[in-house]
């Protein structure tokens, strides 16, 4: 089955690629979306037979220029290939109708850009060819079996990606700058990935991943230090860890929405399989600071991305803030379990591992759906601007319902897919303290409590903008009064994810046998089986205390049929008289006089001022005649990225100032080059001499 | 469960849901009617709500132009989740049939589920009232979480589970587990959290007239008709849920632990009295204090999340 899959992956990418390619232009956008699927398809077969099977290994010898490529699959890889075939099934069914020709698109600043655009920039062939070719990439990540195979996928994820968020670089200027920052953070990724891997393949002398993990555990301590250090900077930069996470608010906004949903909810989770493969299978888990270093950086990343989510106004940054805010709750739960493993706290530590890989998951079907429907509402009405969004639920209701089914999982709300995760992982915080473990973890627990409810509470409100100021109420603008469904590949793409978030809401028990044969693969949990016990009910092994999601489904549609019907029975039975709102006496009512999505997050933004610190610009014009008559007030707000403020602007000018620096070196004297040459051979020729 | 303890089971849980729709409007009249004698005024009786409650159910329901379904639909998941709450909390019997919906952290969140469609509904009005009440409602609620999950953890530590059965029956197994520390403090939590959430002085002001104060009010001021019956009569059961809940968590005494006869008509009578008595409490505090301005709300979550906070840390070094 893995075989098969794999195979389909490779013929249906590369064979798609030509297709795509030579087809003419008006089935480019079938044959792409079609193609696209195909190699998602694989992806899920593929990511079956890990779950289901016991290893496989492949070896091409020779294959690429440093050596052979390996790839091997266990449930690890299963897991992580499942989730992007998945992924890559939902977006290129979508992927049909959206570069279907016709449609809006955003220009500057989240309004509509021009009708005058000579067709679609995500239907063009360089962007068509490259999205199977992307997927592909990433598929073949978690497949890999050495550092060189790794390296060479990751890289290759890395370019093809970096291609489609360039695809609509005509339309924006803010599409350049962020290909520059994506490009940049990417690479200096990859280089801390490359280090760190390097690091252990020489300090094994082997470059498979079998060899290192026979012998990562002799190795000493400060090797495995530095390398673990090293790649959670390289993961965690593609994960969107804060405060390497500022590539990612940029970057998956810009991209065009299919894609932004292959990155936001596929290729960020390569950086948590990064991490879970590297520190929990390959060093085989470390001491605890690992732990606490892995959990502190998950809760600054759950706090910042969803404050920076319920200040943002543009649909897809907000999507995209809250991929940073969940990324980071994965990261409380692998740090937590990294914590209570070397504290001797095994079960909870496979509680807590196991929440991480469901959240995983469930965060890729809800990010689907959601970035899928901001695609759709951006292809309706070229806007991403929740400010002047409003009343879709009537001109797009399938879609409306469907991006509810995504925002009802996101706000992690029960019968929702998040709700799950979230409550499996407080259940291993609540339960981890034990009279073993020091003060240190009896106060990082609670402070975890303390910021995974407010991550909570903050998603709820971020949701409830999103979706009740975007697409309830009346139209805020001439744009989204116009809006039309989308057409019905699309409708169909987004609706695929949303079963799948239904099903992981209301039968979670079902993902039980192959989580424990996740948690299998990893030596520090191996055994603990935390989700055995569960049936219809949610029962964690060694914890006391049960949920049930269907049980509270079903008991919410009774409680609400019962209601129904008794309020038929006992009150007037006539129909609802449409009336006009109440306007405090004034007749007359104008869009302009609603909440927008800025004045609905204004109270939020007022109390967490001190970390959003927004831009306000106020003009007031006086009137001519007198100046306590007032002709118009302006008012202009933005939520800068503050960390980025802060942070980044000294290390780019430490940066540009060596890169001055060492133009001095190259002033174009061709002795001076001369000389170069003659000293670095006089060195090496030195060198080897002393060593040998 | 055996067949007789599960008949005992399904009739303990919809004598609750009975007890809380018929007691919840009578809980408001008596509020209403405390404050009313502590301020000097005759008062309507506390049997006022029920008969507004009859009133507005016989009169014409109206709907703002342009709202959609989620406006129709948000009085009945409102109602739902309540009437959900009602049949799962042990506030009679801790024997009840439905598992796996008792667990503390799913009440909170079944809870939120309401609010939020509550919300929801009011940004479909489109109207400016509609959205600052949401905007208000999800703030103070989104603050508040940390502290009702925090006081949760610190009332799990005690008894190693967050299931409600679990602590009810844990407390009544030691009693003199409600003086320790972690307990008092949680309870302090607990207290100004129950405030937030109801909507209750000094962080919402349930009998304002000006809309521009409003919170609560001014989510349900487009309702009319039997819709506005239902986010009454639903508003007043969530104040007596989460006042049996506030009761039974810390003072569980009479709570049924069988299904009986004499111990579940006690647990009646118990679960009565006792919250009888904090509302009439609540409403004697609320003579005393004003209404906060918004932008202090937070600084008393913060201080109840500090509470919180401690009764955690006390939980586990004082012992």
């Amino acid at each position: 089955m893995i075989d098969v899959g794999l195979w389909l992956v490779a013929a249906a990418a590369l064979l798609g690629a030509v297709a795509v390619v030579v087809v003419p232009q008006r089935v480019r956008h079938l044959t792409a979306g079609a193609v696209t699927a195909l190699v998602g398809a694989g992806g899920v077969l593929a990511g079956v037979g890990g779950l289901a099977g016991p290893g496989w290994v492949r070896v091409a010898p020779g294959l690429l220029p440093l050596g052979e490529a390996r790839l091997s699959v266990d449930a690890l890889s299963g897991v992580f290939l499942l989730l992007i075939g998945g992924v890559a099934i939902a977006a290129g069914v979508y992927a049909i109708g959206y570069t279907a020709p016709g449609g809006h698109h955003a220009g500057d600043a989240g309004h509509p850009g021009p009708d005058a655009q000579p067709g679609n920039p995500a239907a063009s062939r360089t962007a068509q060819v490259t999205v199977p070719l992307f997927v592909a990439a990433m598929l073949v990540v978690p497949a890999a079996a050495n550092v060189t195979t790794f390296l060479v996928a990751w890289e290759l994820m890395a370019l093809t990606s970096l291609v489609l968020v360039l695809t609509e670089h005509r339309l924006r200027a803010s599409v350049r700058s962020a290909g520059l920052w994506y490009a940049s953070m990417t690479h200096a990724g990859l280089v801390t990935i490359m280090t760190g891997l390097v690091v252990l393949a020489a300090g094994v002398g082997d470059e498979t991943f079998a060899a290192i993990r026979a012998g990562a555990a002799d190795l000493p301590p400060v090797v495995r230090s530095a390398a673990f250090v090293l790649v959670l900077l390289g993961f965690g930069s593609k994960a969107g860890m804060v405060p390497l996470h500022v590539w990612l608010p940029r970057a998956h906004p810009e991209a065009p929405s299919h894609v932004s949903a292959l990155m936001s909810a596929a290729m960020v989770k390569l950086g948590i399989y990064g991490l879970i493969r590297v520190g929990f299978d390959l060093l085989g888990g470390g001491p605890r600071w690992w732990g606490l270093l892995v959990l502190g950086l998950g809760c600054v990343s759950a706090l910042y991305g969803v404050l920076q989510a319920s200040a943002a106004v543009d649909l897809k940054r907000l999507l995209a803030y809250s991929t940073t805010e969940n990324v980071g709750l994965v990261l409380i739960g692998l740090g937590a379990a990294a914590v209570f493993a070397a504290d001797g706290n095994r079960v909870v530590a496979g509680v807590a591992a196991a929440a991480a890989v469901l959240h995983t998951v469930n965060h890729a079907a809800f990010k689907t759906v959601l970035f899928l429907g901001a695609g759709s509402v951006l292809r309706a009405t070229g806007l991403r601007d929740l400010d002047a969004l409003g009343g879709l639920v009537r001109r797009m209701p399938a879609t409306t319902a469907l991006v509810a089914v995504g925002a009802l999982g996101a706000s992690a709300l029960p019968p929702g897919n998040g709700f799950v995760s979230e409550w499996i992982l407080l259940q291993a915080l609540i339960h981890s303290v034990t009279s073993a473990s020091g003060p240190v973890v009896a106060v990082a627990v609670p402070l975890a409590v303390g910021v995974v409810a407010l991550t909570a509470g903050l998603g709820v409100a971020t949701f409830v903008k999103a979706f009740g100021v975007g697409f309830l109420a009346q139209p805020r603008s001439d744009a989204a009064a116009a809006a039309q469904e989308s057409p019905v590949a699309m409708r169909v793409g987004s609706g695929l994810a949303a079963a799948v978030c239904v099903v992981l809401a209301l039968a979670p028990a079902a993902a039980g046998g192959p989580l424990d044969r996740v948690l299998d693969t990893l030596p520090e949990v191996r055994g603990t089986g935390p989700l055995t016990d569960s049936t219809v009910t949610l029962r964690l092994t060694g914890i006391a205390g049960a949920m049930s999601p269907l049980v509270i489904a079903l008991g919410l549609v009774l409680a609400g049929s019962v209601a129904v019907l008794l309020v038929r029975r006992l009150a007037a039975r006539t129909a609802r008289r449409t009336v006009p709102a109440w306007g405090c006496g004034g007749a007359e009512r104008n869009p302009r006089q609603e909440y927008t999505a800025t004045s609905f997050a204004e109270p939020l933004t007022r109390v967490f001022d001190d970390v959003l610190g927004p831009e306000q610009d106020v003009d007031v014009t006086p009137h001519a005649e007198s100046r306590y008559l007032i002709e118009s007030v302006t008012f202009r707000q933005r939520v800068p990225d503050r960390l980025e403020a802060r942070l980044y602007p000294p290390l780019l000018a430490v940066v540009g100032a060596w890169g001055r620096t060492a133009r001095r070196l190259a002033n174009g004297s061709v002795h001076r080059y001369l000389a170069y040459g003659f000293v670095t051979l006089l060195v090496g020729l030195l060198l080897v001499g002393v060593t040998a | 469960m055996s067949g007789p303890e599960l008949v005992g089971a399904v009739v303990a849980s919809i004598a609750q849901v009975a007890l809380v729709v018929v007691g919840a409007p009578f809980l408001t009249g008596l509020m209403r009617q405390v404050r009313a004698r502590m301020e000097g005024r005759v008062g309507p009786g506390v049997r006022q709500p029920a008969r507004d409650l009859r009133k507005l159910l016989n009169k014409e329901a109206m709907r703002p132009e342009g709202s959609s379904v989620f406006f129709v639909a948000a009085p009945v998941v409102l109602m739902a989740t309540t009437l959900l709450l009602a049949a799962v909390i042990p506030f009679i019997s801790t024997v009840l049939p439905i598992p796996g919906a008792d667990d503390l952290f799913a009440v909170v969140a079944v809870l939120m589920l309401g609010t939020v469609s509550l919300t929801l509904a009011a940004l479909d009005t489109g109207t400016a009232f509609g959205g600052m009440g949401a905007s208000r409602e999800v703030t103070i609620l989104a603050l508040a979480e940390p502290t009702i999950l925090l006081a949760i953890f610190a009332l799990s530590v005690r008894v190693g589970s967050s299931d409600l059965t679990d602590i009810v029956e844990g407390t009544l197994a030691s009693p003199t587990q409600v003086l320790l520390p972690a307990s008092l403090l949680a309870a302090v939590a607990f207290v100004v959290v129950i405030i937030a959430e109801t909507g209750r002085l000094p962080v919402d002001n349930p009998s304002t007239h000006l809309e521009l104060t409003m919170i609560h009010e001014a989510m349900a001021l487009e309702y009319s008709g039997r819709d506005l019956a239902m986010v009454e009569l639903a508003s007043a059961m969530r104040l007596t849920i989460l006042l049996g809940l506030g009761v039974n968590l810390f003072l569980p005494w009479g709570v049924a632990t069988s299904v009986a006869v004499l111990p579940m008509l006690l647990g009646i009578g118990a679960v009565v009295v006792k919250v009888a008595a904090a509302a009439a409490l609540l409403a004697a505090f609320e003579v005393f204090v004003a209404k906060l301005r918004i932008f202090r709300v937070p600084e008393l979550l913060a201080g109840s999340f500090l509470f919180a906070l401690l009764a955690v840390s006390a939980s586990f070094f004082l012992r």
